[in-house]
């Protein structure tokens, strides 16, 4: 279990409990958070889940896999602290990890 | 006008398989699809990636799905409408008109939305000034190369059409490839090109840069470009070419008066038709509780959304049903003995 913070692109918080197993996209979906889409529902597909994750926390997270960064260049203005968060999984180590959405998702 | 039992809006596996349970209960149909191929998300967003959940099928890609679907509608030779999209739908006396945006217009008692999660439109550029300058010097998709003979062209993009198009323009035009890093995900091949025609000034390449503005009065005259660190350079441009993929875009299907639930159709489970009769909604578009996003999912909400197709069409008819296995009428349907 891990205590997430999204932050929608309006500054609105957004702190919700998500079980170990889900990634950060289904914590949202499954709460209602507006602001992440995931339209093609997690297969890494459509870069419709696009965060941002502060440095600090970024660089604790596990690693992009193979085609995260190509997806993410589809991403709505992408940056060097993008991520998919259909790609981040839920583990007791992201305990406290904020996210921030972007402006839209398209 | 096209008369039809059925049009289906969706080439993708739902809306193919449900092609093909109309077939088989006698029902004629026409498929439209925005895409300028058949398979939906399967072609467009995952041709080679494996999937390991088709029933009775271990392994497979979107591509051999889709063509394993094709093969099996081609003995009803529906008739599809590529390259086109359900823009209106009104009904007269029981029966939907259906207009497309290339012209084309439909005259059925039924259509089946299996529009997935809505039609794929290119992704634009975040710049609101971008805006004024679309389809016209500010362009996602090319038709005629020939407009672009000896002017500055900046392109904007990492795959395969920012890349390719980079190459075949920089031997006319001067052209420019901005792309926000500096790995491609383009075919190597085509990355090592795009090394040389830099090396050479063929190209100007801008990596880890992504668009800021575009300017100019009344036509287009510059693009402004900025690194993520925010040092901004300005590039002169006749054209500003992006090449960002596709996003699917609900579209027109929200403007039909159809009860929507985000970006999804709610559908009751008996025959997956909407609040309005005649429409039915099947695949990832349709929302019931317990709903699947899966292909398997979808195939059964197609056949069962086409036994529903039959009491519009057939109004004077009761249906039957029927197996494969031993039905003759079914198997003339199909060509086979």
């Amino acid at each position: 279990m891990a205590k997430i913070k999204y932050i929608e692109h309006n500054g609105k918080e957004h702190i919700v409990e998500v079980q170990n197993g889900l990634t950060v996209m289904e914590g949202a979906v499954q709460n209602d958070i507006p602001g992440i889409d995931a339209d093609c529902g997690g297969s890494m597909s459509c870069a419709t889940c696009h965060v941002y994750v502060k440095e600090d926390w970024y660089n604790k997270l596990p690693k992009k896999e193979m085609g995260e960064d190509d997806m993410l260049d589809q991403a709505y203005e992408p940056k060097s602290n993008s991520r998919l968060s259909c790609q981040i999984m839920v583990s007791d180590d992201l305990d406290g990890l904020s996210v921030y959405m972007p402006e839209k998702q398209v | 006008m096209i008369k039809t039992d059925v049009v289906i809006i969706g080439a993708g596996p739902t809306g193919l398989f449900c092609a093909h349970q109309l077939g088989i209960i006698g029902l004629k149909c026409e498929i439209v699809d925005n895409l300028d191929k058949i398979g939906g998300q399967c072609i467009e967003l995952y041709p080679d990636k494996p999937i390991y959940d088709i029933p009775a099928v271990p392994e497979c890609t979107g591509e051999e799905l889709t063509n394993n679907l094709i093969k099996q509608i081609k003995p009803f030779n529906f008739n599809f409408h590529l390259n086109d999209r359900v823009q209106e739908l009104r009904q007269e006396n029981q029966i939907w008109i259906v207009k497309t945006t290339n012209g084309k217009e439909f005259n059925t008692p039924n259509v089946v939305i299996a529009g997935g999660v809505g039609s794929f439109e290119p992704r634009k550029f975040p710049t609101k000034s971008a805006e004024k300058f679309d389809g016209k010097t500010v362009l996602y998709s090319i038709k005629d190369k020939s407009i672009f003979k000896d002017k500055s062209v900046v392109i904007f993009g990492g795959g395969d059409s920012a890349l390719d198009w980079a190459i075949e323009l920089s031997s006319t035009s001067k052209v420019s490839l901005i792309h926000r890093r500096d790995e491609f995900r383009g075919a190597p091949a085509s990355v090592q090109k795009i090394k040389e025609l830099s090396e050479k000034n063929k190209i100007n390449l801008f990596t880890k840069y992504s668009i800021k503005d575009v300017k100019g009065n009344g036509s287009l005259e510059e693009v402004e470009i900025k690194s993520e660190e925010g040092e901004s350079k300005t590039l002169k441009a006749d054209y500003v070419l992006g090449f960002f993929g596709l996003i699917m875009q609900l579209g027109p299907i929200a403007e039909w008066g159809l009860n929507l639930d985000k970006k999804t159709i709610p559908v009751n489970t008996e025959n997956f038709e909407t609040n309005k009769k005649g429409i039915f909604a099947i695949g990832d578009i349709c929302s019931y509780p317990g709903k699947l996003k899966l292909i398997l999912s979808g195939f059964h909400e197609g056949a069962l959304a086409a036994r529903g197709c039959f009491k519009y069409a057939r109004p004077n008819e009761k249906y039957r049903f029927e197996f494969t296995t031993a039905s003759n009428t079914i198997k003339d349907r199909l060509g086979v003995k």
